[in-house]
This record gives structure tokens, C-alpha cells and sequence, in this order.
């Protein structure tokens, strides 16, 4: 049982729970993800953690209503339990000080790209941030990133808030005009596909992090597998983080959709 | 001569006493347990069959020794609770093994009666006694010895680990058991499908576990939530590493990350774990199909075409290279499978997976094969024909195809010494590790083995165990 201390409404559908969970904030690297499930019946779904509190014991993640769980999830008030939460999964990010580093984040993968920047940020890099969201009230962690971005560039598909237009359009035109290092980007799977195809010309390192469907995420079950440089590999043991030119994104999209028929099916069941 | 006239010679029944089952229309229609289990005459009936030979070979049989025709006799008496009590001696998961152990390879296969007829029915007997011990709330808890003081970590809740912790915990030790998964048991509530092993028996088994004073930590992937040298610096003065065979295999080749395959692993996990067969009452789907290929020839392969069948597919083919004799399933499961109508693909090894445009699963390319010499386990050598590729159309594929070592823990225990196939190397006989007060057991140190087997490995380790720890 997992006590959920605090929850905060972020945006539209977008939500936030800081978890009391001592053990697995003391493990917790940027990058890495749990597995959430809620009652007896619940699925398992993974989660990217946006952020741990050794000190306090606590891990935060944040999510979108998008299916059945996280609608579930979203319902859930401080003071519930999650019955299921395992974690921290999954290889943390690689972080060192690599120079100048843009950090791409996408609707609630800002979230997630959050603590990657931070840690990024404190081994001394340069960092450039983009965040992007389809508009300004889909738009989070645009002041926590402030902290941790010598350039903060925000974009919403809408023009409602910052550029108007998308985060590659930003990142093609900073590529032009200055030398990189590397490029993480994490959002969704279409972005981080564009994003590669940005950097691509460039040679730029690029690192994504892939959002496949799991179930166990130990390496027993296979689901969550993804093509890398003409290899499989689990997401969830050899990932989430992978190198972005060697990824191949359709089949990662592919896959996604494989249960939409189902998830139509059981939102009816709210 | 002489005997003859003192006693008179029993009169031997030369079958088994049958147990009724579902039949196969029925059953494949549901999810519900295939054979139904003795009543109490039945039993008693079968248990009288036993003749009480002197040199009791059927224990030999028997990886955890059993006192077998013991618990027979008992039966033969009506001494249930008695009889439950005996086999309790030796194996704590009686409900389980009585149900999945290849008994025709153990004990029943060195029963004198067996030689001439047909052997005593004994893990019938052994599902009968646990069910009525537990059916009758008659299951005793023995009570708790004086604490020891001593601390001991189980990872895995697979029948090694339960096995483990059960014994130590008996002896007074402290005992946690770690798992990964929401919920213990192992393959026992991930693999095993709920028609051969239902899983409230799988529960109650845990139950018992517990109530004997383990604690059991779901939800706890060790590697990763604690390694295995943090367990020590928190307090545990030895550990069992139980964590099973781990991942899946699949064949390489081409397709095979299409939509609709699937390994076996994930198919039964997500049936059997998940109850992905209750979908939407559930929240984990699984795809009804129309035509299933199961890729195999083992028991995971019969229970993950026998689930698709439940899931209501029109045709289910089980393709395998070999022939009908060289099947590693048992024969009862394959007999069932056939009941239910699993269609047998032999001499066939598939070669590439056909999708269609959305990335769906929808064909499959095969070769037929003939069988050559033997190869080195001993089994004739399947060669391909040329030539004679054909496509089977398929929504759903299952590769059943064997498992790998997941090196997750390993990766995690500097020390840790590993065979080529990184499997844990353990010691046979006292399961120590390479590392001091380190023990291993269960699939992880055999690869894929038996439920009996990993049981086995457990109780060796335990008395190891509480050996180091005195
Ligand atoms: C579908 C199927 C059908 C089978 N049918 C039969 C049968 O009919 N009869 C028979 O005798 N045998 C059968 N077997 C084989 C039998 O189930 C296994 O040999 C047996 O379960 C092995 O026991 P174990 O305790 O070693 O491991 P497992 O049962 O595999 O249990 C290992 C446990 O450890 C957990 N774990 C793994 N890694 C970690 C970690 N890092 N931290 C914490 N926990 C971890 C796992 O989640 C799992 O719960 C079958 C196997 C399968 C897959
Ligand atoms: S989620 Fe099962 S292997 Fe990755």
C-alpha cells in the first residue's frame, strides 16, 4: 500500500501525485519508471518518475487521463492508497557533462524530462530546453525547468503561449545556428520520432526514452519489445532510454495501438 | 506357499480408479479445473490398491520423500486429517504438486503394482488428501518454535522460495520472502492456467506459507529495490536466490515483433496473472483470435493452446518441428489438448512472419521437415525439405519456444558466479552459491525444470540454511 500524499491538477487531464514510497525514492535515478496498479482488477502500467525525495521518502509522478487506469488514477485524492507501485525500473539516464545539451520535452514528458535536465544541469552542462505542448493549458513544469535551463524555449501547436509551432521547428533552427553535444527528447512517440529525424542531418547524438506496453517490466513477458539498430530489445531492462537514430518508430507506434479496440471497450466499463 | 496360506493374497485391481473430468466440449467453453478429483469413496476405493510392499520404491520416486504408502494407508482407513498430517511432513504445497507433477516419471513410475498393471493413482491421492484437508478446514498451523533470532531473505515466491521459507520458518527463523510480481507463487500464478492449477489453491498454499511466519514482500524486485548485499547490510543474515527461469525465447526470425505475437510468457501472464480473460470485468486485454499458432512442443506450449481455445478461437495449430514422439509435453496434456481440439502441425518449422498493412499479424511461413539422425539429446534431427514452404493463416502467434536466465539480479550481485548460459552456479547438494551465506535453487540454477524439482532444490537448501545459520 502506497499512500498518495499529495495531488495537484496541473493541467487539462494532467495530474500529479507525490507517493510515499521511502524505499524506492532512495533507488530512484532520473529516467527511471514504476509500475502502477490499482485494485484488484487493475492493469499494470508504467510510469516515468518525474521526481524523488530520499530525504522525504516520497516519488512523484505525473500523468495524463488518456485510457481506463490513468482515468482511474486521476480519480484517486490525496490520502488514497495505490495498492500496487514497484520501482524503480528500468536503466536511469546517462548522465555526465557532456557540453551542450538540448533537452526536448512534449506534453506530460516534460514531466519526465524534468529530472533528466536537472541532473544534467548540476554535472555542469549547458543546457537549452524546449517545451512543447499542444496549448498553453497543456503547457507543465515551464517554472521548474527555469532552474534548470541557461535558455528555456516554450512552444504550443496553437501559438497560444511562446512559438507557434512545434519543438522541432525551434530545435532545427538552434541546430543551424550552434555547435550540440547531444539531444534528449522525451514526449510523444511522433515527436520523438521528428526529433530524431531533425538531428539526424546533424549527427547529433539522441537520446529518447520509449513508452512501450508492459507488463511485468523485469524482462519476463516480452511485450514491451522495440526494434534498436535491427535488434530486439525490452524496453523496460535494456530502456526505457535508447538511442534515437537506431529506433524504429513505426513499429514502436504500431505496437501502441495494438489494444485501442480493447481500451474503446474498457472505458465503457467506468 | 507357506505365505499363502497365513494371509490371503490381496486381490489386485489392475486399473486406477478413474476421476471424473469435465468433458472436452464443455470444458473448452470454460475456465474452470479439467479433472474433478476423488470423492471420498473414491478415494478410499483407490487407496486400497496399494499392496504396502516392503521396499516402498514409489519414495525413491519421489523428489521431497514423501511417505507415501504411509499416507495410502491412512487413507485406506479414512484417517484424513491423519493422513493429511503425514504428507504435510514432507511437502508443503500438497494442493499444487498433486495436481502438476509429472507423476509418470516419478513415484507412480517405480510402483511394484505398476510393473504388471497399472500403478497406484498417487497423485490423485495426493490432490484428494489436500483438497478434503483444506475443503474441511482441517489445515493445521504447527505451532511456533521459539524465535532464533536469525533473519533470512527468500527472493522469488515460486515453489523454491515458498519451499524455503516454509521450512526455515517451521525451524524459527525469521523468513521474508521478496517478490517482484502483486502476487506470490511464481509460474504457479503467472504460467500454470487456472483450468490445471486453479489459482485460489495457489493462494491458500501461500496462505499456509504465512501462516507459518514468513512475511512476503510483494512488488519488490530485488536488483533494483535492494541488492542482494544491501539485504545484509538491512539485517538478513542469509539469502535464497529463487527467481525462476526468467525470460522468453523467441526464434529470430522475421515478423516476429508484429502485432499478435506473442510469448508465451506474456500470452499466460496476461491470462492467468492479469485474468485477462475476464476482460473488460478486468483491465488487462488479451486478443480473442480466430486462428492461433502456438510454436512448441512442451507443456507451456499445450497450456497456452489450450487458453487460446478458451478464448473462444474457431482453430488452434500447434506447430513443432519434430514428430508426435519427440513432443517434451506429457502425454495426459497432449491427450487433452487433443480432446479439446488442438490441431497438431508436426514436421513443420516456421520461417517468416507475413503482417499485414497495419502491422497486424496475419500468416505464417513454414518448412516441412523430415527427421535425420539423432542429434545429441538424443532425439532424431528435423531437416527441411526444399521446396516445401506454405503459409498457415493466423491472427495470433505464440512462441512457446523455452525460457532464458534473466540476468537482472545477476547483473545487480558483484561475486555472483554464473554458468555460459547465465544460470546461478548452486551446489547440487547444499545449493551454496559462490557467494558465502548466498543460496540458489528452482529454475534458476536448472534452467526449466519442475515445480517438484524446485520444491526439492528449496528443502535442500533450507536445512543448509539453518545449518550456516547455527
Ligand atoms: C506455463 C508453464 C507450465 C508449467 N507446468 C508445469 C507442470 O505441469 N508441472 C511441473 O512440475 N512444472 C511445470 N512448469 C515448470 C515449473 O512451473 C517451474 O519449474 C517452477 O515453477 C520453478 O520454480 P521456481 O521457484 O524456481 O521459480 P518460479 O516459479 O519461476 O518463481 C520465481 C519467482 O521469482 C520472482 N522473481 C524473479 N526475479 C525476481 C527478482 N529480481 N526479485 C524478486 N523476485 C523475483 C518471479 O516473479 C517469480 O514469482 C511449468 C512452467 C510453465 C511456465
Ligand atoms: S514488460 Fe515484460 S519484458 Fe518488458
Amino acid at each position: 500500500m502506497f499512500k498518495i500524499v499529495e495531488k495537484k491538477v496541473l493541467g487539462q487531464d494532467i495530474k500529479l501525485f507525490k507517493i510515499e514510497a521511502p524505499d524506492i525514492s532512495k533507488k530512484a535515478k532520473p529516467g527511471m519508471f514504476v509500475i502502477v496498479k490499482i485494485g484488484e482488477k487493475g492493469e499494470r502500467i508504467p510510469l516515468t518518475i518525474n521526481d524523488f525525495d530520499p530525504q522525504k521518502g516520497t516519488v512523484t509522478i505525473v500523468f495524463q487521463e488518456v485510457g481506463k487506469t490513468t482515468m482511474m488514477l486521476g480519480r484517486l485524492k490525496g490520502g488514497d492508497v495505490i495498492e500496487d507501485l514497484v520501482g524503480p525500473l528500468g536503466k536511469p539516464t546517462e548522465i555526465e557533462n557532456f557540453g551542450k545539451v538540448v533537452c526536448v520535452g512534449g506534453g506530460v514528458g516534460t514531466a519526465v524530462i524534468y529530472p533528466v535536465t536537472r541532473g544534467l544541469f548540476q554535472a555542469g552542462n549547458q543546457i537549452i530546453g524546449i517545451v512543447g505542448a499542444r496549448n498553453k493549458d497543456l503547457l507543465i513544469f515551464e517554472e521548474e525547468m527555469k532552474d534548470f535551463c541557461h535558455r528555456l524555449i516554450i512552444t504550443t501547436d496553437d501559438g497560444s503561449k511562446g512559438h507557434h509551432g512545434l519543438v522541432t521547428d525551434v530545435l532545427k533552427q538552434i541546430l543551424a545556428e550552434e555547435k550540440i553535444d547531444r539531444v534528449i527528447a522525451i514526449g510523444p512517440t511522433i515527436m520523438m520520432k521528428f526529433v530524431v529525424k531533425t538531428t539526424q542531418p546533424f549527427g547529433i547524438p539522441t537520446i529518447v526514452s520509449l513508452n512501450s506496453i508492459m507488463i511485468d517490466a523485469t524482462g519476463m513477458c516480452g511485450v514491451c519489445r522495440v526494434n534498436v539498430g535491427n535488434e530486439t530489445k525490452f524496453a523496460c531492462v535494456h530502456g526505457p532510454e535508447f538511442d534515437g537514430h537506431k529506433v524504429d518508430f513505426d513499429l514502436l507506434m504500431s505496437r501502441l495501438n495494438q489494444y485501442k479496440e480493447e481500451e474503446k471497450i474498457a472505458l465503457t466499463t467506468l | 506357499m507357506e505365505d499363502k496360506e497365513k494371509k490371503p493374497k490381496r486381490k489386485i485391481v489392475p486399473n486406477k480408479t478413474k476421476m471424473p473430468e469435465q468433458p472436452p466440449l464443455e470444458r473448452v467453453k470454460n475456465f474452470k479445473e479439467v479433472p474433478l478429483g476423488y470423492s471420498e469413496d473414491q478415494a478410499v476405493e483407490e487407496a486400497t490398491r496399494c499392496i504396502q510392499c516392503k521396499n516402498r520404491p514409489c519414495i525413491e520416486g519421489c523428489p521431497v520423500e514423501i511417505d507415501i504408502p504411509d499416507f495410502i494407508a491412512l487413507i485406506a482407513e479414512r484417517k484424513f486429517v491423519e493422513a493429511a498430517r503425514k504428507m504435510k511432513e514432507k511437502n508443503a504445497l500438497p494442493a499444487v504438486c498433486g495436481r502438476v507433477c509429472p507423476q509418470e516419471v516419478q513415484c507412480e513410475s517405480k510402483c511394484t503394482l505398476g510393473k504388471k498393471n497399472e500403478p497406484v493413482a498417487i497423485g490423485r491421492l495426493e490432490r484428494f488428501i489436500a483438497d478434503w484437508e483444506r475443503e474441511n478446514k482441517m489445515v493445521q498451523t504447527p505451532s511456533r518454535p521459539a524465535p532464533r533470532g536469525k533473519k533470512v531473505a527468500v527472493v522469488g515466491s515460486g515453489p523454491a522460495g515458498l519451499t524455503v521459507a516454509a521450512d526455515l520458518a517451521k525451524l524459527g527463523f525469521g523468513v521474508t520472502i521478496f517478490e517482484a510480481l502483486h502476487k506470490a507463487g511464481g509460474v504457479l500464478v503467472y504460467g500454470i492456467p487456472e483450468f490445471r492449477l486453479p489459482k485460489a489453491i495457489v493462494q491458500a498454499e501461500v496462505d499456509y506459507v504465512k501462516s507459518l511466519g514468513a512475511e512476503l514482500v510483494t512488488n519488490a524486485v530485488i536488483g533494483n529495490l535492494y541488492t542482494i548485499p544491501e539485504l545484509f547490510n538491512n539485517g538478513y543474515d542469509a539469502v535464497f536466490i529463487g527467481i525462476g527461469a526468467g525470460g522468453p525465447m523467441f526464434m529470430d526470425i522475421p515478423g516476429e515483433n508484429l502485432n499478435g505475437v506473442y510469448s508465451a510468457n506474456e500470452f499466460l501472464t496476461r491470462s492467468n496473472l492479469m485474468k485477462a480473460y475476464l476482460f473488460p470485468e478486468y483491465d488487462t486485454p488479451i486478443k480473442r483470435s480466430r486462428n492461433v499458432a502456438v510454436v512448441g512442443g512442451g507443456n507451456v506450449a499445450m497450456d497456452s493452446a489450450r487458453t487460446a481455445l478458451r478464448l473462444g478461437a474457431d482453430a488452434v495449430y500447434l506447430v513443432y518441428r519434430r514428430s508426435r514422439e519427440e513432443m517434451p509435453a506429457r502425454a495426459e496434456e497432449v491427450h487433452h489438448a487433443e480432446e479439446e481440439g488442438l490441431i497438431f502441425k508436426f514436421l513443420t518449422n516456421p520461417i517468416r512472419i507475413v503482417g499485414d498493412e497495419k502491422g497486424n499479424v496475419k500468416g505464417m511461413e513454414c518448412l516441412r521437415m523430415e527427421l535425420g539422425e539423432p542429434d545429441a539429446s538424443g532425439r532424431r534431427r528435423p531437416i527441411a525439405v526444399k521446396g516445401s514452404e506454405f503459409i498457415i493463416d493466423i491472427d495470433t502467434l505464440i512462441m512457446s519456444l523455452g525460457t532464458n536466465a534473466n540476468p537482472l539480479l545477476p547483473q545487480s550481485t558483484p561475486g555472483l558466479a554464473l554458468n555460459k548460459w547465465g544460470y546461478i552456479v548452486a551446489d547440487e547438494e547444499n545449493a551454496a552459491t559462490s557467494l558465502q551465506g548466498v543460496y540458489a535453487g528452482g529454475d534458476i540454477v536448472t534452467g526449466g525444470a519442475t515445480v517438484i524439482l524446485a520444491m526439492g532444490a528449496g528443502r535442500k537448501a533450507a536445512r543448509e540454511i539453518a545449518k550456516y545459520l547455527s
